[in-house]
């Protein structure tokens, strides 16, 4: 059923979108992951404007995750402690990450960064995913129990402001999950994603959250991090299409809910172990995207004409 | 006399100061079935039939052309083994969609320069591009254009094959114009020459307004005029939307 999507300016088929939609649904419930690096390239690919996939798909997200939260909430697989410290972080890392944004622009080359930055991070974390996913598979393979909890280094453990975090059985500064909100809050705004690609293995690696919890702790941080982003594309770009969000959350919260049953019955290597391979694969396309001659090198952009 | 009127004619259709000739001009009459497309949610594209008469023997060409835009382009070279932009041309009024249907091969009708003096024809489109620091050789701006024309054929945009104009006896003649789904909004011109000898012997422009109708324009509107409010619904939206899209599963 062809449709007309009116800020995208564009008919497309219904059906696909409520696929695509379902399909990353799926993912970012069974991995915890909110899947806008993988929605704003297939919306490119069925021909939305870039800047209507970036700003649509974090409305999206939106959705999506407050339907993977309620599910994991239901199973108090939520570190409600967690996420505000972190939130503090990454709120100030968005707000930033727009300024350095802006600048990056002005001095140009900002899609070369884009894909630079993206390809180095995604490469970098998905080998390290995939080599410890795989360590630690061996390892139960051999019957030993796989060793969760990282032993931080002096430092980490000097830190001031230290706090109990119940939820996840974890003593440690405040600065730390700040930190890192920070961080992917500034490369959030500077990729226009949720960060969720990026939070679950920084929980996992760089503070020792048991897997049980993170899934449910970062899909609630993406909320807002999605939410200030889709607010900011809304108000100042007017790139978000309502109807565009409403048929991929359709899609998308169901495959969202399949997924989160799903994710209880696999293994956490396995789930770190698919999360590893899709994140090296996104990584692989975009690296060969740059280096392979492009099919067409041309392209065009049409501007805005000041009304 | 005979010799001397087409040629006027061919000035005063230059200047667009055609819509109905002096008297003796050999007249041109022609509309469209509508002058509005209307894009509702379900729209898939359309076409409009444009119909008209002539008075004594000529060929009939029509063109359309959409609102114009300024079109960046850009250019992907190798430095470092990574491909990134290097290059980029922006053109200034290149109409959104072009087309043209005639009676006849375009090239049978008029020579090669009165097409190109009159830009009929995809091949004879010309687009200004405003001064800047870069200045790109005349054959590098070619080659930009020629990317541009590509893309537009690519999306649709421009069709590469012409329509036909047919004629229902001498005199009665009609065509269809086609418009994507993709068409931009705004407002078109429809030109249509009649040709006698090789020279434009007359020529009217009749208008085509393509606009959103329904839900969809009014969602386009409000996010245009009332930003805050459409950001701030959209986000409380999105949150409703994804709360009630696990009712059906609580008690799971």
């Amino acid at each position: 059923m062809q449709i007309y999507l009116p800020i995208a300016e564009i008919s497309v088929n219904a059906f696909y979108l409520l696929l695509m939609g379902g399909g990353v649904g799926y993912l970012s419930g069974l991995l915890g992951v909110g899947g806008g690096f993988l929605m704003t390239p297939l919306l490119m690919f069925i021909g939305i404007p870039p800047a209507v996939a970036v700003g649509t798909q974090a409305n999206q997200l939106i959705g999506a995750s407050v339907a993977g939260v309620m599910v994991h909430w239901r199973r108090r697989n939520v570190d409600v402690r967690m996420a505000l410290v972190m939130l503090c972080g990454s709120s100030l890392g968005t707000v930033m990450g727009v300024g350095l944004f802006a600048l990056m622009k002005r001095l140009g080359h900002i899609d070369l960064l884009i894909s630079l930055s993206y390809f180095v991070l995604l490469g970098t974390l998905g080998s390290l995913m995939m080599w410890e996913a795989l360590r630690s598979l061996l390892r139960s393979r051999k019957g030993r129990p796989s060793r969760n909890r990282l032993h931080h280094a002096a430092w980490v453990r000097a830190l001031p402001l230290k706090m109990r975090f119940p939820k996840s059985l974890l003593y440690i500064s405040a600065l730390l999950p700040a930190g890192i909100g920070f961080v992917i809050g500034l490369l959030v705004a500077v990729m226009g994603v949720g960060g969720g690609f990026l939070l679950v293995p920084a929980m996992i690696y760089l503070l020792g959250m048991p897997a049980s919890v993170v899934a449910g702790t970062s899909l609630l941080q993406v909320i807002f991090t999605t939410a200030i982003a889709a607010w900011l594309q809304a108000a100042i770009n007017q790139t978000v299409d309502g109807l565009l969000a409403l048929l991929l959350m359709a899609g998308g919260v169901i495959g969202a809910q399949l997924g989160t049953r799903a994710a209880g019955a696999l293994r956490g290597e396995h789930a770190r172990m698919l999360l590893a391979i899709l994140i090296l694969g996104v990584a692989l396309k975009l690296g060969l995207d740059l280096v392979l001659p492009p099919h067409d090198p041309y392209s065009i952009e049409t501007l805005e004409r000041p009304s | 006399m005979r010799g001397l009127r087409p040629l006027m004619l061919a000035g005063l259709a230059a200047l667009g100061l055609s819509a109905s000739g002096p008297a003796g001009a050999q007249a041109l009459i022609a509309d469209l079935t509508e002058h509005l497309i209307a894009i509702s949610t379900g729209f898939t594209g359309t076409s409009v039939v444009l119909f008209g008469t002539t008075e004594g023997k000529g060929d009939v060409v029509v063109t359309v052309q959409g609102p114009p835009q300024d079109t960046v382009v850009r250019r992907k070279e190798q430095a470092g083994g990574i491909w990134l932009n290097r290059g980029e041309v922006t053109f200034n009024d290149v109409p959104s969609y072009y087309a043209v249907a005639a009676s006849a091969p375009l090239e049978q009708l008029m020579s090669e320069r009165s097409l190109a003096r009159n830009g009929i024809g995809i091949d004879n489109l010309r687009f200004a591009v405003p001064p800047s620091d870069s200045k790109p050789s005349r054959e590098e701006v070619a080659n930009f254009h020629d990317a541009l024309v590509r893309k537009r054929q690519q999306l649709g945009l421009y069709p590469e094959r012409g329509g036909t104009v047919r004629f229902v006896g001498d005199r009665l003649f009609r065509t269809t114009i086609y418009f994507p789904a993709n068409v931009p909004t705004g407002l078109y011109q429809v030109q249509v020459y009649l040709i006698s000898d090789g020279e434009i012997v007359n020529a009217e422009t009749t208008p085509l307004s393509v606009g959103k109708t329904g839900m969809g324009a009014e969602i386009s509107e409000f996010a245009h005029y009332h930003a805050l409010i459409y950001a701030t619904l959209a986000v409380i939206g999105s949150v409703i939307a994804g709360w009630v899209a696990t009712l059906p599963f609580r008690k799971v």
